[in-house]
């Protein structure tokens, strides 16, 4: 962990010294807006309406509202990255310490660019890449809304990352290799549902952020779009259309109840898919939801084919008794579990992603599933950390990834091992 | 809005000038936190936390009275009766925590119940120095658990029917004691120190601490196979040992 | 000195059943709410969840969710003439605590009572005649009916998902159901449970004897359900720890699994835990509630003003706080004056345990749940004539057990040793063929003179507050009751096949180490005249009408049935007379 880190931090400062001798860098090679004014747009209703709900479908909140501050949009919340801790900034129209005296041109520079108002480069914590894909309209009805909250003087210190990532310019060699700045386009093949999907997901929706796979340089891995990824020590699981680790088994219905309501007949959200549904999908219109689900359900998986753990070895056998003896009260034997309330282990990709970390999280520390207007149950799944050992939980996790007809790779006791020995760190 | 318990405190703090309120309020969600809950506290394997080793030697030699060892299924002793009285005297039980404790104190009937300012762990203790006495007063000054099994259940019946009496303790109250807290150990989960590898609960067919029965609730008349199962487990949860 | 806090429109004390009905009824119609709790704060994930619920020794044993003595206890004697003393240790019933309170660990036997029950005193005087009662007896009707409170039964049915079969829908009875309750408006909401092979046997033997068997109506659920609130409840698994735990798979009817979900997320809504309410402060009128005071859990004194004030603490600590705060007249029992503390009731509680040829009956009671079983209804309030028995009252009785929870449930047959070899062995051969419904009848108890609740002059608190002394014991009238209804249900048990029947009758004198029921009733009831009543028939308080007492205090007497159906039926009924006519105009809802 430490050697990846080191090498990652040297690379950057090479890749950071390379591109400052040439004195390019991608951000300013945009087209420069000249406008040095700040559209004050508080009383058009609509305007403010629809910045309203795409702040909301881009998740602002997330970052920069601190949970149960009361302080919405204030910022100061730690943004956690593969490299260390940003902090989010305060985006209410405070005038000192927020962005209340922000011209157009800069707030949007910050949002399609990750251009700070001082010129330097924002980290992509900041998930520019995707809000690039918005227009420059949708950027200041965004703007227009956030004029109308209350402004809040709280001054963040968003550098937390150690030196050299310190370095802001390090970061334009990163945009150079992973920055594809421009307004999403639409493909003529496609339906129009199809591409207001794309555009939520590619776009404000920003849902790659989590669900793509990372570069070592924490880039999209393009080429593995959406197909789960790593993130503050869960698995955002593959979301594309395959059928054993995806959501090949969703239909549209499936997938619009669950990122509104939070759970659907199979499965139950927790961990930050919780949060992004209690902020963001949770307010989102239905006909949205179904553009979501439409191109999602038209994203190739790939994956591969694991041939299913025997059921005579050990691990299956401890793990048949674990789930038979404490699992099977909720989740039911056949692993079909109750409709909305408890997940259907069966047909859950997240027990089926290639990377077990969210699993093995949940059972170890238990989870609370999102409480909804349509959905306020909120039912929760107890912790196992202080029953199970680490070559139990494996079994059991490697039961339910092999069981009801599907297959997926063994959970080792040393995987667990590493899992409690890193969550322990965790307050979340 | 969202309102974390913790949150709260400190806003409450600042509120009142810096003053805590020590309760907590719920509002907006319901409060969770990762692997909270107030699992059980097994009981350590180790040396007698409560008893002396001469007490505890009379426990075991009780409990092996109380239940005694048979072809199929152990004694009290072996089962580990007296290392589960041992634990739950040196804990909260044997100082009678959470009960009411103010006085005074007057015997009352025997239906306004027990009525004395003294835990189970005193009593026990005081108990077992007389029955001590006892034995060796009136049995060659041997000690209980070296008197013959029918001189072991001549005393215990004898403080059943209060036809013994202890010198400075109640011998038939005593005795209304070690039998419920005997029988007790043997049939409580094994993570208290009783019932060992779950024998109470093989020897009568009970599964323990099973949480699904409806693949069974319609099966009338028909044995349940699974084996019992402790809130701590089962041999079959471990790889490769099923 | 108490520090002052916001006031609020609505104060309720104790967020049990009825608290968190009320809390939530108040907050739909706008009121700003803060329910204040003694106990923590409980859930089912953190608190009973199914990896360490199923915990005999814990939670059945040493009474994990129960009040502890050492916060409060009261002081307990049979007869006026005797000296009460504390109940150190819990026995003949379990004073819930903490959020969800009796809600939490109940069986969920959902009942309803009879028509008659809620005109006990006219009814049977005009059967039976004045003089066929007990001159010391002091029954009196409720002020509410049955066909009144109907709708709130269904609303509370409905809110938990009760499993059972309904007997009499809208006048027309049903096969299979209870052939004597009342008009229901609505079938239960789900189907009755599945029933084991012992609670199967008994529904059997009782046709064959000519009773009409029904499943017990139950919290414990057949099916998964949807509540009218959004919540949604899980199929009871039959676990067999039911009551005196939690139920960690949300599948037991509870504030937790079908209220709580929706209550928090109210912005108008707030709860204090670990908060211990001390007095329902009055303005210098007398007549007009203020607020409360209570002590958090450090001990800090503060006080929360509030418009109206909800009293749903517990029987007792309803009675209580009444009487500390010196609201109504105290009851006195020589004079046969004053209100609080008068007719206080619990419960005439018996069994009969059957062993059967082990060779043929394997019955595995551990399969079961809370609120299972096959019962019969002939004995209960007035379903039977009593003038040939001279006694009144009844109950039902049926195969209810509830579990084979070792430590309680290793019955032995009559004349085997307490211990040793015998013991053992007859333990052994026993477990899985003896049928111990536990409380098998189910019996009223019915109010006297000189059973009631007042202060004791001795035994203080935490706070230094007087403990609430009972006077208790049983009337001829319940032992003769219990008698005749065990004979009855031993016929059954007997007609099932047992080889042997143990009969253990009801006897007094009234132990307090001996557990019947956690039915505690009256000492602050409901009826039509303020003098033999603490409110009316909203719950409202006769003296101070923006207080109103909710739960099983208000009960006249006890009927032979479970009383939470009835407690939150009447829970509904207040909050709805609160929502439609006293907060549009505050004050009295009945003119005394």
């Amino acid at each position: 962990m430490l050697r990846a880190l080191a090498i990652t931090i040297g690379a950057l400062v090479i890749l950071a010294l390379a591109v400052v001798a040439i004195g390019v860098g991608v951000r300013s090679l945009m087209t420069p807006v000249v406008d040095g004014i700040h559209h004050r747009k508080g009383q058009d209703f609509a305007l403010i309406e629809r910045g309203r709900y795409l702040t909301a479908v881009a998740d602002c909140a997330s970052c920069h509202t601190i949970p149960g501050e009361g302080r919405p949009f204030a910022g100061g919340r730690r943004i956690e990255t593969p490299f260390g801790f940003v902090a989010a900034a305060n985006i209410t129209p405070d005038a000192e310490t927020g962005i209340g005296t922000w011209t157009d041109r800069q707030f949007d520079a910050a949002v399609r660019q990750g251009e700070r108002r001082d010129g330097k480069p924002l980290y992509p914590a900041m998930p520019f890449p995707y809000y690039s894909r918005m227009s420059r309209e949708d950027v200041l009805a965004i703007r227009a809304y956030l004029d109308t909250v209350a402004p809040v003087r709280n001054p963040v210190t968003s550098d937390l990352l150690p030196f050299p990532l310190s370095i802001r310019a390090g970061m334009l060699a990163w945009d150079a290799l992973y920055f594809r700045p421009g307004e999403f386009r639409p493909d003529d093949t496609k339906s129009p549902e199809w591409n207001r999907g794309a555009y939520l997901v590619e776009g404000p929706g920003h849902c790659g952020a989590c669900h793509t796979p990372k570069t070592w340089l924490g880039g999209d891995e393009n080429a593995q779009k959406l197909r789960g990824s790593v993130i503050q020590g869960w698995f955002a699981p593959n979301i594309t259309n395959d059928s054993t680790r995806g959501l090949g088994r969703w239909s549209p219905d499936d997938i619009v109840e669950y990122l509104r309501d939070g759970h659907n007949r199979l499965s139950a959200a927790t961990g930050p898919m919780a949060e992004e549904i209690a902020l963001s999908s949770s307010h989102m219109t239905d006909a949205d939801l179904y553009a979501i689900a439409a191109y999602l359900k038209d994203q190739r998986g790939g994956s591969e084919a694991t041939p299913p753990a025997r059921s005579e070895d050990a691990a299956m056998a401890a793990g048949g008794a674990i789930y038979r003896d404490v699992c099977s009260a909720c989740h039911t034997p056949d692993g079909r579990g109750v409709p909305y309330l408890f997940p259907a282990l069966a047909a859950s990709p997240s027990v089926r992603s290639r990377d077990p970390t969210t699993l093995i999280r949940i059972v170890l520390r238990g989870a609370r599933s999102v409480a909804t207007v349509r959905e306020p149950t909120g039912p929760g799944m107890p912790a196992f950390g202080w029953q199970l050992d680490d070559s139990e939980v494996a079994a059991v996790l490697t039961y339910i990834r092999n069981s009801w007809g599907v297959a997926a790779a063994p959970v080792t006791a040393e995987e667990v091992h590493t899992a409690r020995t890193r969550l322990a760190a965790r307050s979340e | 809005m969202r309102l974390h318990r913790r949150d709260l405190l400190a806003s409450t703090a600042v509120l009142f000038g810096g003053i805590t309120a020590h309760a907590s309020i719920v509002s907006g969600a319901l409060p969770w936190q990762p692997s909270a809950g107030t699992p059980p506290e097994p009981a350590r394997p180790g040396p007698w936390l409560f008893f002396t080793n001469e007490e505890a030697a009379a426990i075991e030699a009780i409990a092996d009275r109380i239940i005694p060892p048979d072809p199929q299924t152990p004694g009290g002793k072996d089962a580990g009766c007296a290392v589960f009285i041992d634990r739950q005297l040196a804990g909260p039980y044997g100082r009678q925590e959470g009960l009411y404790t103010a006085a005074p104190f007057h015997k009352g009937k025997k239906e306004q119940g027990p009525q004395s300012d003294a835990g189970p762990a005193e009593q026990y203790r005081k108990a077992l120095a007389a029955l001590d006495r006892y034995c060796r007063a009136n049995r060659n000054n041997r000690a209980f658990a070296d008197l013959s099994d029918a001189e072991k259940d001549d005393i215990l019946a004898g403080l059943e029917s209060s036809r013994i009496a202890l010198e400075g303790t109640n011998g038939k109250e005593f005795f209304e004691a070690i039998l419920k807290d005997v029988q007790q150990g043997f049939f409580a989960d094994p993570l208290y120190g009783g019932n060992r590898d779950m024998v109470a609960w093989k020897m009568i067919g009970y599964p323990g601490a099973r949480y699904d029965y409806r693949d069974w609730v319609s099966r009338h008349n028909e044995r349940f196979p699974l084996p019992p199962v402790s809130i701590m487990g089962r041999p079959g949860w471990m790889p490769g040992k099923a | 000195m108490a520090r002052k806090l916001p006031a609020k429109d609505a104060v309720i004390v104790g967020l049990g059943w009825t608290g968190s009905i009320l809390a939530h009824e108040l907050t739909e119609a706008g009121l700003e709410v803060v329910a204040i709790e003694r106990g923590p704060w409980r859930d089912t994930p953190t608190d009973f969840p199914p990896t360490s619920a199923q915990d005999e020794l814990r939670y059945r044993i040493r009474h994990e969710l129960f009040l502890r003595p050492s916060q409060t206890t009261f002081s307990f004697r049979n007869k006026m003439s005797e000296t009460a003393l504390p109940i150190r240790t819990w026995g003949a019933f379990m004073p819930p605590n903490g959020v969800g309170g009796g809600g939490v660990h109940w069986n969920a036997e959902t009942w309803r009572f009879l028509p008659s029950d809620f005109v006990l005193k006219t009814h049977l005087t005009e059967r039976y005649g004045a003089s066929f009662l007990p001159p010391d007896m002091t029954i009196q009707d409720w002020g509410v009916t049955y066909d009144e409170i109907e709708p709130y039964y269904d609303r509370f049915e409905y809110l938990c998902g009760t499993s059972g079969t309904a007997g009499n829908l809208r006048g027309q009875i049903h096969e299979g159901g209870n052939p004597f309750e009342g008009p229901r408006s609505r079938p239960y909401p789900t189907p009755a449970q599945a029933q084991p092979f012992s609670h199967t046997l008994f529904g059997k033997a009782a046709r064959e004897l000519g009773y009409k068997p029904f499943p017990q109506p139950s919290g414990n659920l057949s099916q998964a359900y949807l509540n009218p609130l959004g919540i949604r409840l899980g199929p009871c698994t039959y676990c067999g720890f039911c009551e005196w735990f939690g139920c960690g798979n949300y599948s037991k009817a509870s504030p937790q699994t079908t209220i709580l979900p929706v209550l928090v997320r109210k912005p108008n809504f707030l709860a204090r835990d670990n908060c211990e309410v001390t007095r329902i402060n009055l303005d210098s009128s007398g007549k007009r509630a203020t607020g409360v005071t209570y002590v958090d859990a450090g001990g800090e004194e503060w006080e929360q003003p509030g418009e109206l004030v909800i009293l749903s603490a517990y029987t007792i600590f309803n009675v209580q706080l009444l009487l500390l705060s010196g609201i109504g007249k105290p009851y006195d029992p020589v004079a046969g004056e004053g209100v609080i503390g008068r007719n206080f009731t619990h419960q005439t509680i018996s069994d009969v345990t059957g062993f059967f040829d082990a060779a043929k009956f394997i019955f595995n009671p551990f399969i079961a749940s809370g609120s299972i079983g096959m019962c019969i209804d002939e004995f209960n309030g007035d379903n039977f004539d009593h003038g040939p028995h001279g006694f009144v009252g009844g109950g039902y009785m049926g195969q209810v057990q509830t579990n084979g929870r070792p430590i309680e449930t290793t019955p032995v047959p009559p004349g085997t040793p307490r211990w040793g070899a015998a013991w053992k062995s007859a333990v052994r051969e026993n477990y899985l063929s003896a049928v111990k419904p536990g409380t098998g009848v189910h019996g009223s108890f019915y109010a006297y003179r000189d059973v009631y609740l007042d202060l004791d002059p001795t035994y203080k608190d935490r706070f230094g507050r007087p403990l609430v002394r009972m006077t208790i014991d049983f009337h001829d009238n319940e032992l003769k009751q219990n008698a005749f209804l065990t004979d009855r249900f031993a016929d059954i048990i007997q007609a099932m096949g047992a080889k042997q029947v143990m009969k253990e009758y009801r006897k007094g004198p009234y132990d307090i180490t001996k557990y019947q029921t956690t039915h505690l009733c009256g000492g602050a009831v409901m009826g039509t005249d303020p003098k033999t009543s603490a409110i009316n028939r909203y719950l409202q308080s006769w003296d101070v009408p923006n207080l109103f007492v909710m739960g099983a205090s208000g009960f006249p007497q006890n009927a032979g049935y479970n009383p939470t159906g009835t407690l939150a039926a009447l829970a509904f009924w207040s909050a709805e007379a609160i929502r439609s006519t006293y907060l549009k105009n505050p004050g009295p809802l009945v003119n005394a």
